[in-house]
């Protein structure tokens, strides 16, 4: 019996540990691009079948980690658009052990909400918005990042 | 100050050329330049040897990506449903097998014989078909109509607007836009994005 309490303690912490994604609409997302914040946001559009995805998210992983205040991560996982079972992306975030916020965009219908997101965007991943709303800078960057880019942007909108 | 002006002017121009005779980025009511592209029986295959027809439905596409998996099936009813009538399927693949091993010649090959391919899969090895085109996704469409001996844009986008499921689509652009030049009218919606992988590029 105790064997059994500890080992459900056990599953208990290890789902505890790996952060759930929530899931967001269109309008959720344009809520983050368009908050009033003081900080610099980035936001990655990715998904767990992308091979240079996830060969950038440690870029995005170790900035969030180095967190100044003033910097906002965010990846938002593409997934759901075509496979609706969000599983394979828990799996995913628990595995790699994800610490930035990440989101799940469902939304139908692409062609009706990429030019929504930004007009640059031809809908490709990786890509990725820089936004400095004190400032009213935005930038787009639809391509795989290498080291060392991330802080050239965000330095170039500071 | 007048010279400057022209000089900056001719410059640009000059700079012009010679990007556009690499990336021309084709959008939609543009001519394309023919192409020659090996198939993967062997031989080469050029846009010009569709001469006869309507016109063509050119795919980027790939071996590797889970959405030009997902839309295999469609991509070859595609084929099956308009090449009778004048409007075949010719699919492209520009991965850089380099990096994408799954997208070797040899695959190709292999995918082709798996799925009983009944039109071409070309290898753009250069990629400069690609980048002719100004295709970034794969499955990118580009729906041709053929004027006497030159080809015409005439769709760019999507397949469908339902990566998930066919069946569930409400829109199928590539078939809305074919029928509408096989009726002789204009396109209803000329261009689409659609999330999907990048074309894997040579030094990117």
């Amino acid at each position: 019996m105790k064997i059994f309490i500890l080992f459900f303690a056990f599953l208990n912490t290890t789902v505890g540990v790996s952060q759930k994604p929530q899931t967001i609409k269109l309008h959720d997302l344009q809520k983050i691009i368009n908050a009033k914040t003081e900080k610099i946001q980035i936001i990655n559009f990715w998904a767990t079948w992308c091979g240079p995805c996830v060969k950038e998210l440690p870029l995005f992983e170790e900035l969030n980690a180095a967190a100044r205040n003033n910097i906002q991560v965010t990846l938002v996982s593409l997934d759901l658009d075509l496979d609706p079972d969000p599983e394979k992306v828990y799996k995913f975030i628990a595995r790699k052990n994800i610490r930035s916020q990440v989101l799940l965009l469902d939304e139908a219908d692409p062609n009706s909400w990429i030019d929504k997101v930004d007009k640059a965007w031809n809908g490709s991943l990786p890509a990725t918005i820089f936004i400095n709303q004190k400032t009213g800078e935005r930038k787009f960057i639809g391509k795989e990042l290498q080291e060392g880019e991330l802080e050239k942007y965000i330095e170039e909108m500071q | 100050m007048k010279p400057y002006v022209t000089l900056s002017m001719a410059l640009f121009l000059i700079i012009m050329l010679g990007t556009s005779s690499y990336n021309v980025d084709y959008g939609v009511g543009d001519i394309v330049s023919d192409f020659t592209l090996k198939n993967v029986d062997g031989k080469m295959v050029a846009l010009s040897d569709y001469d006869d027809g309507i016109g063509v439905i050119i795919i980027f596409d790939c071996n590797t990506c889970p959405y030009s998996k997902a839309y295999n099936d469609r991509i070859i009813a595609l084929n099956k449903k308009y090449a009778t009538v004048g409007f075949p399927v010719v699919t492209v693949n520009s991965n850089n097998a380099e990096n994408s091993r799954g997208d070797s010649f040899d695959e190709m090959v292999a995918l082709a014989k798996r799925k009983n391919y009944d039109f071409p899969y070309l290898v753009d090895d250069t990629q400069r078909v690609a980048r002719l085109f100004g295709a970034t996704n794969t499955p990118h469409a580009f729906v041709l109509k053929r004027n006497g001996k030159t080809f015409e844009v005439a769709y760019i986008g999507a397949i469908d607007n339902n990566s998930r499921n066919g069946s569930l689509a409400d829109k199928k652009y590539v078939e809305e836009a074919v029928n509408a030049l096989l009726a002789g009218q204009p396109v209803p919606t000329p261009k689409t994005k659609a999330v999907g992988c990048g074309i894997q590029w040579k030094n990117s």
